[in-house]
């Protein structure tokens, strides 16, 4: 094997890189977000079969492996162009919210909390999910360690297995759930929706009722980009993180457009940089402009924010509550305070709660009729669904035998990539001056992108989890003057 | 005794592997009170200049998962190896390149081509075809990302590797029983795979006939399976019969769906994907070259369906293409 | 085609068959290519498409797999079994970019020195067209070219 030479020190595990160039009097000149990777899923899927999808793409992230199992399926079902029974459509859905629990839990708390609940000026040995446990107290602790296993356990009982399922296929789902396993979900939800509401107070109590961390939120100097906002919205423009249209909203909260998501291809197109294996996304018809925001930009954002913004509410009354808090507080909806998609995602952990328990009551949960045969020719299929981290797009092309031509993927943080590289120049511009950056600036740096719970192996099909992060400070002649990392 | 050193590291992989290890509960509780954990970049959060520092063979076990694909992932298997006693090739990625290593049929150029002149969302509007380059020069700068191998390698054909816990994601139970036993000192002959020696058939709960018979292939849409009856007799290829057992149960089988062989080959068979075949082809009810042919002629995508997480380490590689 | 190029091929020959009928063919001094390199086994059923992944893998610009003809095996169903398993192998094979002609699964006799003669001869001319067999990342370090 030959070698590359890259200094070590800077590259580490370089899963997520950012690049600060400072000017001669030491202030920043520009940061770059870099994406080191690529894996090729939209190559080598070609040439298999479609219906394996389901169960070939789910290993782009195991940290969301069940959006991308679910996408594939809803894009497999439109190859076949078959509708599944109303029961499988329905059982997907509690899957799925059970997934977005067990993923927003673990995000909310192991990964962005402590930001929030130790502060961003909390030394970095401390800013863990060990440091939260030790301020919030190991009973907590233990909540959510049973709250996110109960996520899982209803994935498992009907997705199989709860890390890479393998429930989906044209046409339905492989398994239906007996008495005995609605039951023991139907319980998990109630215990799941108590839990949410405990979020919603600890936020509120934590984030809310600190005045420091309000005004971060609301600082229009920090984390703060106007751009497009695009989610998955029910027939009443609610959201939906399983099916429904595509809606954007534009930075004045107008509704720009609303599409089905097989015509996504109209628009939206990508965007490569030479700098980053990542694609940026934007909207096509307003076209890129660069890493900017505005109403003249293509520029959006997803992700639980992007979501409630592109929304006229949430389906499910409590939650509803929530929602209308949460803009009253924030002043304006659109809000292009992007920390509050923290905010926000609490709001969905106790939606998908109401929801995962009205679908554990529902009468056609427990039915037989999971699975219809497809009869159609196969030739091609768009799936949506809403990841935790955004919209995620599958698309596939076959052959009349079903063999997959052609495959495109947009994540979720692809869809968010421009939006994070501006918010994080900003924050650097703001925060480091006169070559100064100590360790609650950096941090603060890094918090434009976690607030987006970004997750680079899907942004590449690449890398895994959540990243890691090197700060590269260069000074004004390009040199490397210091090189900091979290991981 | 002192406490185990434990890292665990991600490289080409999905973080399924260490999400798995999450998947613990309260075990992880247990495992912290045998194990410090240097590095796990999913939920700790040690450094890796931490272990820069470490002493050759100060850590007790690394468990690496994911292939490797990049310069950078060749880097930390080269220094965990180092560092650590015990490398652990955690995961069907590292083990055998997994599903990723699908990507070996084809050459990293088709890849870069594909996804930034091909995809449908990136046709037309790439017209110069800008690709991602190793140095970019910017107004401020110069800006550099690794480069890419032209194939995934499993973690064996990188580095030394002492045991393999197979799986996509392993199953806890197999992490804590290697966990003990390292603690207790009772660990098999190094070059082991940690992990039952059964195949997932031997525990598959599906009744099977003793002589099993395929008269027609169909894919997994395209029938309502007998959930009592081994899928593979029904005409569903299945991977139990190639595949080592340890998933649990067999767990797709469970959910009414074949196995596709994420615990790799069974004790004794080196290409997961050949053995597979050979079960399949013997049993298919016909003895007429043209007879089977046709029943064959169901089965489109044979690297996929055979060797779905083994390409890697399968005899013929990539193949020739 | 490459000039002076001798292929490598592997034939797994049935004990009681095709090995006998190589036997004959050298009694009767029919012509048998020196680039045949053969593996006896029991039975064509014995032949495990590992054997003949492996073959490739280890050198072999192509292999052959004789038996007997349906209905002589020796154990009854051996040669079924081969011609089942060598016919999906050949997909495989086909699918990993080996061209068809570098294997083949034929019926030999103990008495058809004549037809081994032919069948070899065949094979290694097809062979010789198609030129050596480069199996793709063969060395573990290969594939280490990386993308600029
Ligand atoms: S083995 Fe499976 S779970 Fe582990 S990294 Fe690979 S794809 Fe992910
Ligand atoms: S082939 Fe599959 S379905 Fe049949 S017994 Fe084996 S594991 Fe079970
Ligand atoms: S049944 Fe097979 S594919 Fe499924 S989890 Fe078990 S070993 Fe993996
Ligand atoms: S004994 Fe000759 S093929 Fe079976």
């Amino acid at each position: 094997m030959r070698k590359i030479t890259i200094d070590p020190i800077t590259r580490l595990e370089g899963h997520g890189k950012i690049d600060i160039f400072l000017n001669e009097a030491g202030d920043v000149e520009n940061a770059y977000l870099q994406i080191p990777e690529l894996r090729g899923f939209e190559k080598f899927c070609e040439g298999k079969y479609v219906e394996e999808l389901p169960r070939i793409t789910p290993k782009i992230c195991g940290v969301c492996p069940e959006a991308h199992h679910l996408a594939g399926t809803k894009a497999v079902d439109a190859v076949y162009n078959v509708d599944p029974p109303v029961a499988a459509k329905k059982l997907r859905e509690l899957f799925y919210c059970a997934h977005m629990i067990h993923s927003h839990i673990a995000h909310f708390y192991a990964l962005a909390g402590p930001d929030f609940i130790l502060g961003p000026d909390a030394p970095p040995e401390q800013r863990n999910i060990l440091g939260v446990v030790a301020k919030v107290g190991l009973d907590l602790g233990k909540e959510v360690i049973k709250h996110r296993a109960y996520a899982q356990q209803i994935q498992e009982m009907i997705g199989g297995r709860a890390t890479q399922p393998v429930c989906g296929l044209p046409g339905g789902n492989s398994k239906s759930i007996n008495e005995d396993e609605r039951k023991s979900i139907e319980e998990k939800s109630r215990a799941c929706l108590e839990f949410a509401k405990l979020t919603i107070k600890i936020f509120e109590d934590i984030v809310l009722k600190n005045k420091d961390y309000v005004d971060i939120i609301l600082s229009k100097d920090l984390y703060y980009i106007e751009t497009y906002y695009m989610g998955l919205v029910d027939k009443n423009n609610k959201v939906n993180f399983y099916d429904g249209n595509i809606r954007v909203v534009d930075p004045n909260g107008k509704e720009y457009v609303k599409f089905a998501p097989a015509d996504y291809l109209k628009h939206m197109a990508e965007h490569v940089e030479k700098w980053s294996y990542m694609k940026f996304v934007y909207l096509k018809a307003i076209g890129w402009k660069g890493l900017v925001g505005g109403i003249d930009s293509g520029i959006y954002q997803v992700a639980p924010l992007g979501r409630l913004n592109a929304s006229e509410g949430m389906a499910t009354p409590l939650a509803q509550i929530e929602f209308e808090k949460m803009y009253k507080t924030l002043g304006a909806k659109p809000a292009h305070n992007t920390l509050a998609n923290h905010w926000a995602r609490v709001i969905e952990i106790l939606y998908a709660a109401e929801r995962m328990l009205e679908l554990s009551l529902d009468a056609d949960i427990t039915s037989k009729d999971i699975r219809k045969i497809p009869t159609a020719v196969p030739d091609e299929g768009v799936g949506v669904v809403e990841a935790p981290r955004g919209t995620l797009f599958h698309h596939y092309k076959t052959d009349e035998s079903g063999i997959t031509k052609k495959v495109n993927l947009i994540v979720a943080t692809g869809n968010n990539y421009a939006a994070m590289c501006a918010t994080i120049a900003k924050v650097a511009k703001k925060l480091i001056i006169k070559g100064k950056a100590d360790n609650k600036a950096l941090n603060m740096v890094e918090m434009a992108f976690r607030t987006y719970d970004p997750c680079m192996s899907c942004a590449t099909h690449a890398i895994a989890g959540e990243m890691p992060l090197i700060l590269n400070v260069h000074d004004h002649n390009g040199n490397l003057t210091d090189s900091l990392r979290r991981d | 005794m002192s406490k185990l050193k434990v890292v665990f590291y991600w490289a080409a992989s999905c973080g399924g592997c260490e999400v798995s290890l999450l998947d613990t509960n309260e075990k992880i509780v247990e495992l912290g009170a045998i194990a410090d954990i240097l590095l796990m970049p999913l939920a700790f959060d040690g450094k890796y200049h931490d272990i820069e520092q470490l002493k050759d063979g100060e850590i007790d076990v690394t468990f690496f998962n994911g292939g490797t694909r990049s310069t950078e992932h060749e880097h930390l298997a080269k220094l965990l190896r180092q560092k650590s006693k015990i490398m652990v090739s955690y995961g069907a990625c590292a083990s055998w390149g997994g599903i990723p290593g699908l990507a070996n049929q084809f050459h990293v150029e088709d890849i870069l081509k594909c996804v930034y002149e091909d995809t449908a969302s990136i046709a037309g509007s790439n017209p110069s075809k800008t690709r991602p380059q190793v140095k970019t020069d910017v107004p401020e700068g110069e800006l550099t990302i690794p480069g890419l191998y032209d194939r995934v390698f499993p973690l064996d054909e990188v580095v030394k590797v002492d045991y393999y816990l197979p799986g996509c994601p392993p199953h806890v139970d197999w992490v804590v029983k290697t966990i003990d036993a390292i603690a207790a000192g009772k660990l098999p002959p190094a070059g082991s795979v940690i992990g039952s020696s059964k195949t997932v058939c031997d525990e598959c709960k599906r009744e099977k006939s003793s002589d099993r018979k395929i008269k027609k292939f169909h894919r997994v849409h395209e029938i309502i399976t007998d959930p009592e009856k081994c899928l593979l007799e029904q005409g569903i290829i299945c991977s139990g019969p190639a595949t080592r057992s340890g998933c649990g149960g067999a767990k797709c089988l469970d959910a009414n769906m074949p196995c596709r062989g994420c615990y790799g080959p069974p004790p004794g068979v080196v290409d997961q994907g050949a053995k597979l075949l050979s079960v399949v082809a013997s049993m298919i009810d016909a003895n007429e070259e043209e007879e089977i042919e046709k029943i064959l002629s169901d089965i489109k995508d044979t690297i996929g369906t055979f060797y779905q997480f083994t390409l890697p380490k399968s005899i013929l590689k990539g193949g020739v293409k | 085609m490459i000039d002076n190029f001798e292929p490598r091929i592997v034939g797994f020959l049935c004990n009681w068959c095709s090995y006998a009928g190589a036997d004959q063919a050298g009694n009767q001094h029919k012509e048998v290519p020196p680039n045949l390199k053969i593996v006896r086994v029991m039975c064509s059923g014995r032949v495990d498409p590992q054997h003949v992944v492996k073959a490739f893998q280890s050198g072999a610009d192509g292999v052959m797999v004789l038996g007997c003809h349906p209905g002589d095996c020796h154990y009854k169903e051996g040669n079924y079994k081969a011609l089942r398993r060598m016919k999906l192998l050949e997909k495989l094979l086909h699918e990993l970019g080996i061209e068809k002609d570098r294997f083949k699964l034929d019926w030999v006799s103990a008495s058809e020195g004549d037809k081994f003669s032919r069948v070899t001869i065949e094979m290694v001319e097809k062979v010789k067209k198609l030129g050596p067999l480069t199996i793709r990342y063969n060395k573990n370090n290969e594939g280490g070219e990386r993308h600029e």
